[in-house]
Order: structure tokens, then C-alpha cells, then sequence
């Protein structure tokens, strides 16, 4: 057993980077983008209570400092993909919240025509590569994306998002032995929120440390406070560093949280109210940063108001858009079958 | 009494063999797993080991001979004690093995047409050029395989697009579990001719993942059986993505590899998936016959944006046919084609269905019906106006295919029938199918499950009321 430790150990990469202090306008930029994510999926509920919204809608509420602080530690030209509470991934990659908000109402001005819904949307632009509602499939197809850098030779890193219950799929595993092998430029960031669907990660998963998952494939992994979007930057600097230099992929298990149930239709009964309520009174991402830019003095109660002000107006503009854009016409239901 | 050493069978379709080297000479002695000789199969080069322990008495076949068929004695060995004299003309042993040699390649009655190349020869149809018009009258016309013409189709897109690379299990150092891509790690590298771990699910993904970034990526699977541990990508990734997308991402790739039955390989290495992947909006699914159209397609496959579903047959890929020589044979996809002309009935097929077709037709004329053979060669999207065309001037269809009949190609094109040439059709449709049961492994067994000549020229006669 001992020896079995010692490897799994020497397989992880050591020390979790140490948040490292964000600067004002670090902080302030995790704030709005954190806010609009937040704000974006509250609204999302709503609308999904008033009929707007159909089908499955997986809210990101709770869980913001991840794809915030993944995103600040990217360049241009980076992908990411994730699985089906891709919301937050969305806003994070600069895409339209019109043209977001639009897609889950099914209106012609969606990112995907209103032909994917809130879990199959796309922007080859903004380098978001989805929006996959089968679990774990997006693990495979993010490392061919990073398959892809490394046969052009390029610098870019693909950013693979999947959760606690996709860890526990086949392919994950299929992905990292061909992602070690060839050294591919995928970081694999493991949104670990404590509950696939209703099942807790005790109920559901024999290794609960997620950052050992690629031990036996040699990858790198390090478990990250992910309610912290300081913590989460370094982590992310560190790994993308990894990744462009050439060591292959790095695992991230980020720590976190989310509010809402699974899906708008889930009663969340497997989990006490108390749970809840702690996180979101001790631990909220988008608390820390209010504080700490309120404590430092780096804004007042009202320059945060002001901003809470503008988020409002771009999802309310963008809850706007979605509910009086047009239905797609009908003739689009045979197109983009094929091309 | 000398024992006879018969030229083996390693592989399940294997006929023939080159006989490339002895190891051992006339007078040597062998011991139980000595290699005694190199024989060179279709898809690799392998050693013979001795089973018995003696003197190797005679040579029967010397080495360089070429097309050695299973089960011809090579040579024979003595028990100690016996000499050459020993070395009478008791070929019973020989006779034996002939009958064993017919009941375990597919030579049988089922399948008398993928046995002797005379056969297959006289079979084949004449190149038909009237539907591809890229081939003008006159054009040279080289022989090759199925397996060389799709090797050619990779190579020559590989060398035209930058972006095309193949990957697999054993496709690249192995040169291909059958030798579909032999030789092209060599002209294009490890970069773009890539070994997988046994990995189906991932690597499908991954080749999704690798054209959804807008690399064109040919995944072959060792067989389409395998396929099924990456049906999930295949659908749910490749097919539905652009259409998810409102048009923005899709995946330009092919899926390629052998497709449906070998030889006695039994049920979970004998599936015809040919209606499962045509039931697919998304997808194009393509399952060519002849080498022509092997590559004449592959390449029309590999240019197009959308995913393809490419199937191969294992049988066919040493099959030889005519193909034109042309700097650059492309087909276009979706186009059924009249192979042989007839006006009593139409027989519609594809893949190695068509070996079936074609015989049948053969016989079907001795008694002087003329059946019109279509291949279909694309699935989806399906050429049925080109069987429409066809059911107008005969009045009847047969279809014909190794899967199964329920849900099939046969029972689609029934129903484009019913729907499209009602009022022409004199005699209802009928399917000859694979039968309606898992793939047996005894011979006899698995000759029943196919469909068979006899099968069809009955159905013909059948439906022409004769």
C-alpha cells in the first residue's frame, strides 16, 4: 500500500500554487464577469419558470470562480469545452449573453439557430467548442482539440471542463493515456461540485481526491480551492505553462459548489438546506472578491452598485432579445443537416 | 508413413499464399515448432512451424511460388527410420484436407464466386463508365485490388491536403491489421499516420474532436464490429453537431474499415452495419464493390465536409478490378450505378452483395431473364430514383444484402417502392437478406445465414412468375 501511495504522489504536481493576490483591476474584472454569470443564470431560472425556456437548463450559480479565473489565465486563440452547464463557459469566452439567452428560449437569434438549446451551443469565433449533452464526451473531443495544436504546432492549449460524475466515465481515462502519450496541450479541469446529478461523490467514486485520476497515466493533478477565483488563475497559470511548453496534459480538480439543483426539474432532496446555505454564506466566489475589493478599499459600496447596475441591464437587454426574437423559421428545420 | 505438411490458412479469408523462403532444406531435421518456411499472405508475412518431428524428406512446392492455395501439399517429412522411398502417391490425406480446406474458407455453395479468381473474373462486370463521367471512352484502364485502391485514395489526398491524417489500431508500423494502409508511414510519417492505443471510444472522440478544430482526420476501425464502443461519438458528436450548431461547426471526417461478414468469425466479428449508420441524418454512408469506386469514393469521402461513414468488406479488399488510370479519379457521392443492363427485373445490392447480384444475374440469364443489377454504392443519401428509373422498365425489385431484414436497405427501399414507383411495380418487392439470427461459426451454419445465388434467382423467378 505504501508503495502505492508513493507513486500516486510523486504522480501529482506538488505544491497547489498559493492564491496569489489579485491586482484592482483583476478583481474587478472576476467581479463583473463572475456577476454577469451569476446574474445570467438567475435570470435564466426565472424565465425557465415562466415557460420561456424548455427542456433541460443546468444552471452554473455557485460555481463561477472557475470558469472566471481559467479564463484570466488564457490567451487568444485558447479553446475550451465543456459538457452541458456550459452557461458560465459561454459568458466567460466573450460570446453575446443576447445571443446565449436567445439559443435557450429557441429563438432564431441563438447561437445555434435555436436549433441546440441550452446545451449544444457553439462559437468557433470565440474559440467555445460546446455544449455536449452526452457525459464525458467532450473529455475525448477536447483532447483531439489539443490534438489538433500539437499537429500544427502551435502554442495554443485546449481547456477540457467536466465534472465529478463524467470523471467516472470510460473515455475520460481512454483520453488521458493518448493525451500522456503524445503530450498533448490539454489541461483537464475537474468541476468537482459534490454531486453528480443526486449522487454524492462518497456514493459514486472510489478515488474522491479527482486530482490522482491521471496517477496511472503519469498526468500531473492538483486539487484547487475553486470557490476562489485568486486560487483558481494560479492554478490555471501554472498548467497552461505546463501545457505550451510541451510536458503534455495537467489535471485540475477544482473544489466547488453549486447552488441550484441539477437541473431546473431536480428537488435537490439528497442534500440538506443547511448544506446549501453554509457555502453560500461562508465560501461565495463573488462575496470574497466583493469584500476584499470593499476591505482594501479598492471600491465603494456604490462604484459596486453601479456596477450590479450594468450587469442588470445587459441580462435584462438579453432576457429581452430572447423573448421577442422570432421563433427560427420553419424552413430551417432542413438545413445544416449536412454542407 | 511420411507425414504431409499442407500449405496453411492464417488468416480467417485467406485462399492463397506466396510460399517466399524454406528454412529448412530437403535432408534437415525438424523438431515440433521449427520454423520450416516463410509464407507471405495478402496481409503479412508469416512463419510456418513444423508440428511434427522428422527429416524434411521432400519439397513439394519450391520457394517463390506464388498463389499456393490452402491446403496443397508443401512438403512432406519422415519418421525416423523412413527414406525417401517412403514417399508414395497416397494423396489421401491430401483429399482430406481439400474437403476442410472448402468448408473453412467461404468456398463452399454459399459463396462459390469469392473462391476461384476464374471465377471472380468472369463475373466482374465490364468497366461501366456511363455514370461517372470523369471517365472518358478510351481511358486506361490498370488492375488492381480493393485494398490497393483505397491505400492509393488515402495517399494521393494525403499528399494533396495537408490537414488529411489517418489514424487506427496498427494502421501505421503494423502497416495495417489488413494492409489497407501499407507503406504510407513511410511517405508521410508518424505525424499524420497515427498508431492508437485499443481505444475506440477515445480515438473517435478524439478525431471529432481533431475535425471539429478543422483537421480532416480518417479514423479506421480494425473492423466496424469494434465501432460500437464509438457509436456514441460517431452519432451524438460527428452527426449532430453541425446541425446543433445552426450550421457554425461540423466535423469533416471518415470513418473507415472492414464491414460486416469475414469468414467464420462468428457473430460478434460478422455484423453488417450498413442500416444502422443509414439511418442517420448527418451522415454520409458509403459502401462501395468495386476497387474503381472504392476509390473514386474514398476520395470523394475524404474532401467532403461532412462525416462518412466509409464500409469496407474484408472479402472484397483482394478482390481485382479494373480502375481508370487518372491523375485524379474522384466519383461523386450519392449515385447509385447500373452495372449490368437487364428488363425483367431489377436486382439492387451493394458492397460484396454484389458478388451475389452479378452471379445471379449471370444465371438468370442462361434461362433467359435479364435482370438489371444496381449498386447502389452510396447509402445515404440513397440514389432511389436511379432503382425507380430502373423498376419502370422491369416492373420488380430484389434487393439484396448480408444484414439483417428487419429495418434494413431492403425494407427502405421496399418502402421507397410503395412510395415512389407504386403504380409500376408488378410483383411485390422481395428482400434476400442475411438471416434473422447471430452469425454461426460452423460453416455449413454460417453459408445458411448469408444470402446465397440460389436465394436470389429464386426470388427472381418469383417475382417474374416463372
Amino acid at each position: 500500500m505504501a508503495v502505492a501511495k508513493k507513486t500516486q504522489e510523486a504522480a501529482v504536481g506538488g505544491e497547489a500554487p498559493r492564491a496569489a493576490d489579485f491586482t484592482r483591476e483583476q478583481e474587478l474584472a472576476a467581479y463583473r464577469e463572475m456577476l454577469l454569470i451569476r446574474r445570467f443564470e438567475e435570470k435564466a431560472g426565472q424565465m425557465y419558470g415562466m415557460g420561456l425556456i424548455g427542456g433541460f437548463c443546468h444552471l452554473y450559480i455557485g460555481q463561477e470562480a472557475v470558469v472566471v479565473g481559467m479564463q484570466m489565465a488564457l490567451k487568444e486563440g485558447d479553446q475550451v469545452i465543456t459538457g452541458y452547464r456550459d452557461h458560465g463557459h459561454m459568458l466567460a469566452c466573450q460570446m453575446d449573453p443576447k445571443g446565449v439567452m436567445a439559443e435557450l428560449t429557441g429563438r432564431r437569434g441563438g447561437y445555434s439557430k435555436g436549433k441546440g438549446g441550452s446545451m449544444h451551443m457553439f462559437s468557433v469565433e470565440k474559440k467555445f467548442y460546446g455544449g455536449h449533452g452526452i457525459v464525458g464526451a467532450q473529455v475525448s473531443l477536447g483532447t483531439g482539440l489539443a490534438f489538433a495544436n500539437k499537429y500544427r504546432g502551435n502554442d495554443h492549449v485546449c481547456l477540457t471542463y467536466f465534472g465529478d460524475g463524467a470523471a467516472n466515465q470510460g473515455q475520460v481515462y481512454e483520453s488521458f493515456n493518448m493525451a500522456e502519450l503524445w503530450k498533448l496541450p490539454v489541461i483537464y479541469v475537474i468541476e468537482n461540485n459534490r454531486y453528480a446529478m443526486g449522487t454524492s461523490v462518497a456514493r459514486s467514486s472510489a478515488q474522491q481526491d479527482f486530482s490522482k485520476r491521471g496517477a496511472s497515466f503519469n498526468i500531473p493533478g492538483e486539487q484547487i480551492d475553486g470557490m476562489d477565483v485568486r486560487a483558481v488563475k494560479a492554478a490555471g497559470d501554472k498548467a497552461v505553462a505546463w501545457c505550451r511548453e510541451g510536458n503534455g496534459p495537467y489535471i485540475l480538480e477544482m473544489q466547488t459548489y453549486r447552488y441550484r439543483g441539477h437541473s431546473m426539474s431536480d428537488p435537490a432532496k439528497y442534500r440538506t438546506r443547511e448544506e446549501v446555505e453554509k457555502v453560500r454564506s461562508e465560501n461565495d466566489p463573488i462575496e470574497q472578491v466583493r469584500k476584499r475589493l470593499l476591505d482594501k478599499k479598492w471600491a465603494s459600496e456604490d462604484e459596486l452598485k453601479a456596477i450590479d447596475g450594468e450587469i442588470r441591464t445587459i441580462v435584462n437587454e438579453a432576457a429581452e432579445f430572447a423573448t421577442h426574437d422570432a421563433e427560427p423559421d420553419p424552413s430551417e428545420l432542413y438545413t445544416d443537416v449536412l454542407r | 508413413m511420411p507425414i504431409q505438411v499442407l500449405m496453411p490458412a492464417l488468416s480467417p479469408t485467406m485462399e492463397k499464399g506466396n510460399l517466399a523462403k524454406w528454412i529448412k532444406k530437403e535432408g534437415d531435421t525438424v523438431k515440433s515448432g521449427d520454423v520450416i518456411a516463410e509464407i507471405e499472405t495478402d496481409k503479412a508475412t508469416m512463419e510456418v512451424e513444423a508440428v511434427d518431428e522428422g527429416t524434411l524428406g521432400k519439397i513439394l512446392v519450391p520457394e517463390g511460388t506464388a498463389d499456393v492455395a490452402v491446403n496443397t501439399p508443401i512438403a512432406v517429412i519422415l519418421n525416423n527410420g523412413e527414406d525417401a522411398s517412403a514417399i508414395a502417391v497416397d494423396n489421401s490425406d491430401a483429399e482430406e484436407g481439400q474437403r476442410v480446406a472448402e468448408s473453412r474458407a467461404p468456398v463452399g455453395e454459399g459463396k462459390p464466386e469469392l473462391s476461384a479468381p476464374a471465377v471472380v473474373a468472369a463475373m466482374l462486370p465490364e468497366p461501366q463508365t456511363q455514370d461517372d463521367p470523369e471517365v472518358v471512352p478510351g481511358t486506361e484502364m490498370v488492375t488492381m485490388t480493393v485494398r490497393e485502391a483505397l491505400r492509393d485514395a488515402m495517399a494521393e489526398e494525403m499528399r494533396r491536403d495537408e490537414s488529411v491524417f489517418v489514424m487506427g489500431e496498427e494502421v501505421a508500423e503494423y502497416q495495417g491489421a489488413y494492409k489497407v494502409t501499407q507503406g504510407l508511414l513511410q511517405e508521410f510519417g508518424a505525424r499524420r499516420v497515427v498508431d492508437t492505443p485499443i481505444t475506440e471510444h477515445g480515438f473517435a472522440g478524439l478525431g471529432v474532436g481533431a475535425a471539429f478544430a478543422g483537421l480532416k482526420p480518417i479514423v479506421e476501425f480494425m473492423t466496424f464490429n469494434f465501432a460500437m464502443q464509438a457509436i456514441d461519438q460517431i452519432i451524438n458528436s460527428a452527426a449532430k453537431t453541425l446541425y446543433m450548431s445552426g450550421g457554425q461547426m461540423g466535423s469533416s471526417i471518415v470513418f473507415r474499415g472492414p464491414n460486416g461478414a469475414a469468414a467464420r468469425v462468428a457473430a460478434q466479428h460478422s455484423q453488417d452495419y450498413s442500416a444502422w449508420y443509414s439511418h442517420i441524418p448527418g451522415l454520409i454512408v458509403i459502401a462501395p464493390y468495386s476497387a474503381a469506386d472504392a476509390k473514386g469514393l474514398l476520395k470523394a469521402a475524404i474532401r467532403n465536409p461532412n462525416p462518412v461513414i466509409f464500409l469496407e468488406n474484408e472479402i472484397l479488399y483482394g478482390h481485382a478490378f479494373p480502375v481508370p488510370k487518372l491523375d485524379d479519379y474522384v466519383l461523386p457521392i450519392g449515385k447509385a450505378k447500373v452495372v449490368r443492363p437487364g428488363n425483367n427485373v431489377t436486382i439492387v445490392s451493394f458492397s460484396i452483395g454484389m458478388t451475389y447480384a452479378l452471379k445471379a444475374a449471370e444465371e438468370l440469364a442462361k434461362k433467359h431473364i435479364m435482370a438489371e443489377v444496381i449498386d447502389l454504392r452510396t447509402l445515404r443519401p440513397l440514389d432511389s430514383a436511379t432503382v425507380v428509373e430502373s423498376v419502370k422498365k422491369t416492373g420488380r425489385l430484389v434487393t439484396v444484402e448480408e444484414g439483417w431484414p428487419q429495418s434494413g436497405i431492403g425494407a427502405e427501399l421496399a418502402a421507397r417502392m410503395m412510395e415512389e414507383a407504386f403504380d409500376y411495380l408488378d410483383a411485390p418487392v422481395v428482400r434476400v437478406t442475411g438471416k434473422n439470427v447471430p452469425m454461426p461459426y460452423a460453416a455449413n451454419l454460417e453459408r445458411l445465414a448469408l444470402p446465397s445465388v440460389a436465394e436470389i434467382v429464386d426470388a427472381a423467378k418469383a417475382v417474374t412468375y416463372r
